[in-house]
């Protein structure tokens, strides 16, 4: 199988099984007072500490969630109160969840954000709390994250950064751009499955949505996933090959369009290892079994957990109308090879010609 | 070969998706999601997919085949369950599950396996398929009880050439159960469906009231002479012949006309019964020509011996015996056990 949905999780790296390994191998509740309990509780510092400095930001700004969903409705939770929230149209489940009456910042047709929009809206609710992703999970589209700072520092409102799939890739001073928060989550980059983090600037204030047994300084309850904090705490530091990965990418998007897809989001700032490709008038889902059964793991639009594909809302609100159902996302992961662009471009090619036969393009 | 199975997620096609990969076929199954779950139970929140696709994805992980959820939603809506609401306001009495085998399972479905590069699709429907001297023929399944014939004389000679219904060879649900087990599928136990998929509190008024709210205003109970009997509340809720909730006024009396313009119940002595039926949208399964064969014309009937005469796209059954025939209900054409072909009653 050619794994080519990095998005949906990035394969395990080196390092992060050995630290989880090593975290599983250490006996104890970092809560408990023991010896035992304070090697775990070592152990989860000393990750606490290595990600406040990957995030420049402190160790007691840095409290451990189950992933960026909880790390988002956390923000929205603690930083939302008493204030109108603004969620980008293009934004994940797990911010639109947690915000479902935000006031949408609608995006550009490449999928920026229209600052324009946004400066309207801030002037209308200038004590909002902006949720904004720094980079969109299906077209890779990077949002002005320090535009949107300033903006958000002008009128005086909070901005929240989902920096789930930017993180790894093309890392920021989130703070530093005027973020007062933002969520990352280790599967993402490298991790393991189960931890992510909210970082945020210097003691804000954070009111937990589950406040159990005080862990995380009381802003998070429940024994933490010290395996998977681990993990995230040493992937942080790997480096990442994003040239070498946008030269893949750059050949496979070409292949693609010569197979008759389109680009979303092209000529817009992008990650290095997101392409959003449609195939106009083919059904996302014919596209998606013809490539798993070619042995080509993609994805495409938001999927239930039922695994149905559902039209991608991030398209609709790019404008794309049709071709929001009939889009798939291919991300490299860390690990690619170059013999990946060759096998991509064959399956992409036999799949777009087969179903761009007529009779069997019953979208 | 390549076979793709539609997989509702019941005891069923689970083992026909069993029995594939068993005679080692490379299987590959599809669920239909045809309406969301969640919105259909009133439980907000609730996954759109319900516990069959979860039973269906089980049962592949099981069998260590493909799986995959396909969106037909939109479809199921309009080709079927608008469709529904509107055959109620015409004052006919629709099937909805020929509609979906017709326009979902054996025509968006069976559409997409050509295009996955499937030699086959196979479902759980009881039912059997020959191979005969001028091509695939339909026959009656084994288990008469179980017998969905009467369901699939839409499906037309060219998808009967690609189907597959194994189930149609074996003599009880009880011995299909068993299948299941000896698989060791979680489904094996599990209840059979309701008639109605998509209506699961089992009334069907909400749903036409959703639709089509003009088929549930009240109207007039009338004789066959025009005499106003009593009030109705709406044409939806009765077929042809149907005793049941009439005015006493029309007691022993029988649904004879639903009139949708005039929203009249038209009602008359039992018993009375027309000879010749017309139906539109026939689809036959041997060449349409004139011949005499023995026709069904409920889900649930007995068989009435007719000479049936081709019309344009549809035809004429000149039945031997005057028998009760319910517009938007289908008539299917037997000759002993083989399906010859069938349409819908005007």
């Amino acid at each position: 199988m050619l794994y080519l949905d990095a998005n949906a999780t990035e394969p395990v790296r080196h390092a992060a099984r050995e630290a989880a390994l090593a975290a599983m191998n250490t006996l104890g509740n970092p809560s408990s007072t023991h010896a035992a309990g304070r090697a775990a509780r070592k152990l989860l510092e000393e990750a606490r500490e290595a990600v406040a400095q990957h995030c420049h930001s402190r160790p007691q700004d840095v409290v451990f969630t189950s992933g960026a969903t909880e790390a988002n409705a956390l923000a929205i939770h603690a930083l939302g109160v008493g204030r109108p929230v603004l969620t980008g149209t293009t934004e994940h489940d797990s911010i639109r969840a947690a915000a479902p009456d935000a006031v949408p910042v609608p995006v550009l047709v490449d999928g920026t954000l229209d600052f324009a929009a946004l400066n309207a809206l801030l002037t209308m609710h200038p004590d909002a709390l902006l949720c904004l992703m720094a980079a969109n999970n299906e077209t890779g589209v990077l949002h002005d994250i320090a535009a949107a700072g300033r903006l958000c520092a002008a009128h005086g409102a909070l901005l929240h950064v989902d920096a789930v799939q930017a993180i790894g890739r093309c890392n920021q001073d989130w703070l530093a751009l005027g973020a007062a928060s933002f969520a990352l989550s280790g599967h993402k980059f490298g991790g393991v499955m189960g931890a992510g983090a909210l970082v945020t600037r210097k003691g804000l204030e954070i009111n937990p949505l589950m406040r159990g047994g005080g862990q995380e300084l009381g802003r998070r309850g429940g024994t933490p996933p010290l395996p998977a904090i681990a993990a995230l705490a040493v992937v942080l530091g790997e480096p990442y090959e994003a040239e070498r990965i946008a030269a893949y990418r750059d050949a496979m998007e070409a292949a693609a369009i010569a197979s008759g897809a389109v680009v979303m989001g092209a000529g817009a700032p992008r990650l290095p290892n997101t392409i959003c490709l449609a195939l106009p008038g083919v059904r996302a889902d014919t596209q998606l079994i013809a490539l798993d059964m070619a042995g080509i793991a993609v994805s495409a639009g938001s999927a239930c957990s039922s695994g149905k594909v559902t039209s991608s809302h991030v398209l609709a609100a790019m404008g794309q109308g049709e071709l929001a159902g009939q889009a798939i996302r291919v991300s490299l992961p860390w690990d690619v090879t170059e013999g990946a662009v060759e096998r991509f471009a064959a399956a992409y090619a036999t799949m777009a010609k087969r179903a761009l036969r007529p009779q069997a393009a019953s979208a | 070969m390549k076979v793709v199975v539609a997989m509702s997620g019941g005891v069923d096609s689970s083992v026909v998706a069993g029995l594939m990969a068993r005679a080692g076929h490379e299987v590959i199954g599809v669920t239909l999601q045809l309406y969301d779950h969640g919105a259909a139970v009133g439980r907000k929140g609730a996954c759109c997919a319900g516990q069959d696709i979860h039973d269906a994805k089980r049962v592949a992980d099981r069998l260590g085949i493909a799986h995959y959820v396909i969106d037909s939603e939109a479809r199921f809506q309009q080709s079927v369950i608008s469709a529904f609401a509107d055959s109620y306001a015409g004052g006919q009495t629709p099937v909805p599950c020929i509609a979906c085998n017709q326009h979902l399972k054996f025509g968006d479905l069976l559409e997409m396996a050509r295009g996955l590069g499937a030699e086959a699709m196979a479902t759980g429907h009881y039912v059997r398929r020959f191979e005969g001297p001028n091509g695939a023929e339909m026959h009656k399944a084994v288990d008469d009880s179980r017998d969905q014939s009467w369901f699939l004389f839409a499906t037309t000679r060219e998808q009967l050439e690609f189907c597959r219904f194994p189930l149609g060879d074996y003599a009880s649900k009880a011995e299909v159960r068993a299948i299941a087990a000896e698989m060791g599928l979680a489904v094996a136990d599990k209840a059979d469906s309701q008639d109605i998929c998509f209506v699961p509190s089992g009334t069907y008024a909400g749903i036409v009231e959703k639709y089509r709210p003009d088929a549930l205003e009240a109207g007039d109970v009338v004789a066959e002479d025009g005499r106003v009997l009593g009030q109705h509340q709406g044409i939806a809720r009765y077929t042809i012949g149907q005793a049941k909730r009439l005015p006493d006024t029309a007691a022993h009396m029988v649904v004879k006309k639903i009139e949708p313009g005039t929203r009249r119940i038209v009602v008359g002595p039992r018993g009375v019964q027309s000879p010749t039926v017309r139906l539109r949208d026939v689809n036959w399964l041997v060449e349409p020509r004139e011949l005499h064969a023995a026709v069904k014309l409920r889900a649930r009937d007995t068989l009435h011996p007719a000479r049936i005469v081709p019309d344009g796209s549809g035809a004429v059954l000149h039945l031997e015996e005057p028998a009760l025939a319910a517009p938007g209900q289908a008539a299917v054409f037997y000759d002993g056990t083989r399906v010859l072909g069938g349409g819908f009653i005007l």
